[in-house]
């Protein structure tokens, strides 16, 4: 059994006498679409939070592709090829669409110490930027600044962005956050065609979505980790569907 | 977008134009005070360029960025004191001791943001400041007269009003070239990825506050250099260039020219150095007239002088 790419065990994250992240283990192999639900207030996005470091574990250790990385700084992590997206958008407002996605390659590229060459003449990081711009189809955008797009491009861009740094790892934290039905359908099919090329790690609240693309699901009720199976299981796990009695509904609606 | 562009353009050809021909209008006018008060300018307009780097590109309020002036001046005047006239020694002596400075002090106020890094770079120029004060043996509170201008051979005289103004306007200029380098370069883009979204930028694999320190270490040294040709153009350097007023006028010169625009800090301070000097002229109660002027452009003129020319030939 190959060793999985992301190893997270007995993860533990205290705020204050609330225990957001309970002794949490969860493996992620390569090539899989790894899918987290649970309800709101669930630890989804401060789980993410401590897989990027973000913020720190008060206890338990993360691996990553072998390597423990549970005191790395976010910056160090993101080297390693563990990329991220934002449940709330958070790009570079007043750059390009171009310029944010080059930016994402210069940081594969190496250090940034250097003062004097214009770096937006740098054919390699323009043409890695314009082929990551592709891949969310939104090259036709590419000199836009970005508080000029719409939010469902934000969010591709954001997608875009995570991909310029040749993650081995992408943490998608809710990317079908606030769009609209054909924008989540054009999402899902992207992440239908990304899949092939890098492990995913999916938070998404759409169960259409997260059922449709997931490999596995794991489901997190209070921080903890109550079931990990793949879509059929889940669907029909019994602690699950009484986690979620209050919105039963969707996770059984295609049942 | 494209008139906006040209008329920015336009202000920076005037600007250049206008600068380099002074000393010739000087010496036709015979007006030698003009071109006294234009050294001064353009020594604080290199000051403000630098200041510019950090704050307007790279969104770091330093409220203590009049430190290196007075650490490029003292370098100056101390070296001077000692008997060491030479300025191949002084100058890079100057730049060195603020890059140190720099380093140090950025080490430990970039932990910090908002206003919290406002405050304790301010804490630390005064700290500069009262230590300068100190210095019983370079004249302390008094500050210290500099009696031989800095040597560099038979290469120039600064003695000499011209060329004196030259070479301060060849250093604003290089000042200028150097940070346009820059903010263009890989590590300007990232410096003003920082200002844009930091928490972004470390997402993507950036170590923020290394190339946030060598920013403010880079806009130290040429602040510091500023300081070496404001000691030679008054012949003197006390703590006063050092305290949190002197940091307050650079940034005003900064917002008030527009910032993260290249020319717009010159702008800002030759229009903040030349009202001060006129309205000083006409009323001692010139900081009531200064004050609401001020206060209108940061109000109406966002971007300072450099936007609001934008917007009006756009509009």
């Amino acid at each position: 059994m190959a060793e999985p790419l992301l190893r997270v065990e007995n993860l533990v994250r205290r705020f204050g006498g609330i225990v957001a992240t309970d002794k949490l283990s969860l493996d992620v192999s390569r090539g899989e679409l790894h899918a987290i639900i649970g309800p709101n207030g669930a630890g989804k996005t401060t789980l993410i939070s401590q897989l990027t470091g973000q913020l720190r574990p008060s206890a338990g250790t993360i691996g990553f592709a072998g390597q423990d990385i549970t005191q790395l700084p976010a910056w160090r992590r993101s080297q390693l090829g563990l990329a991220r997206s934002f449940q709330i958008t958070s790009l570079l407002p007043d750059f390009t669409a171009s310029d944010n996605v080059a930016l994402a390659a210069q940081a594969r590229d190496g250090h940034s110490f250097r003062f004097w060459g214009n770096a937006r003449k740098e054919k390699h990081l323009r043409e890695a930027a314009r082929s990551a711009l592709a891949r969310v189809r939104l090259e036709h955008r590419a000199d836009v600044v970005v508080s000029k797009l719409s939010h469902g491009e934000q969010r591709e861009l954001e997608l875009a962005v995570a991909l310029a740094t040749k993650p081995q790892l992408l943490l998608l934290d809710e990317p079908m956050a606030g769009l609209g039905a054909t924008e989540s359908a054009r999402m899902v099919k992207l992440l239908s065609e990304l899949r092939r090329e890098v492990t995913i790690i999916l938070v998404e609240h759409d169960m259409d979505a997260v059922f449709a693309l997931a490999d596995r699901i794991t489901v997190l009720v209070y921080g903890r980790v109550i079931a990990s199976d793949v879509p059929a299981a889940i669907r029909s796990n019994e602690e699950v569907r009484r986690a979620y009695l209050g919105d039963q509904h969707v996770v059984t609606r295609h049942g | 977008m494209t008139a906006s562009f040209n008329s920015r353009n336009a202000i920076a050809v005037l600007i250049i134009a206008g600068l380099l021909l002074l000393p010739v209008y000087s010496q036709l006018s015979g007006n030698v005070f003009v071109l006294t008060l234009f050294t001064r300018i353009v020594i604080f307009a290199l000051a403000a360029v630098s200041l510019n780097l950090i704050m307007g590109y790279g969104g770091m309020m330093s409220f203590g960025h009049a430190a290196y002036l007075g650490i490029g001046g003292y370098a100056v005047g101390i070296l001077a004191a000692e008997g060491i006239g030479s300025g191949f020694v002084q100058w890079p002596v100057a730049i060195a001791c603020s890059a140190l400075f720099a380093l140090v002090i950025g080490a430990l106020s970039l932990r910090t943001r908002g206003v919290y890094f406002i405050m304790i770079t301010l804490a630390f120029a005064q700290m500069a400041y009262y230590v300068a004060s100190g210095l019983a043996r370079y004249g302390g509170d008094d500050g210290l007269t500099i009696y031989k201008r800095s040597n560099f051979g038979g290469l120039i005289n600064l003695s000499s009003r011209v060329q004196f103004y030259y070479l301060c306007l060849g250093c604003l200029f290089g000042g200028i070239y150097l940070v346009s380098r820059i903010v263009n370069s890989r590590f300007g883009l990232v410096v003003q990825g920082l200002r844009s979204n930091e928490q972004r930028m470390q997402a993507i694999g950036f170590p923020v506050n290394r190339y946030r320190l060598v920013c403010f270490v880079i806009a130290g040294m040429l602040c510091g250099l500023a300081g070496a040709l404001l000691a030679n153009n008054t012949d003197f350097i006390s703590p006063a260039v050092m305290y949190w007023t002197r940091s307050g006028d650079l940034m005003v010169m900064v917002i008030l020219g527009g910032m993260g625009s290249l020319f717009g800090p010159v702008l800002g301070a030759i229009v903040y150095l030349v009202l001060e000097e006129f309205l000083s002229q006409v009323t001692e109660y010139w900081a009531l007239i200064m004050g609401p002027l001020l206060l209108l452009i940061v109000l109406f003129g966002r971007g300072g002088i450099m936007g609001l020319v934008g917007r009006l030939t756009r509009g």
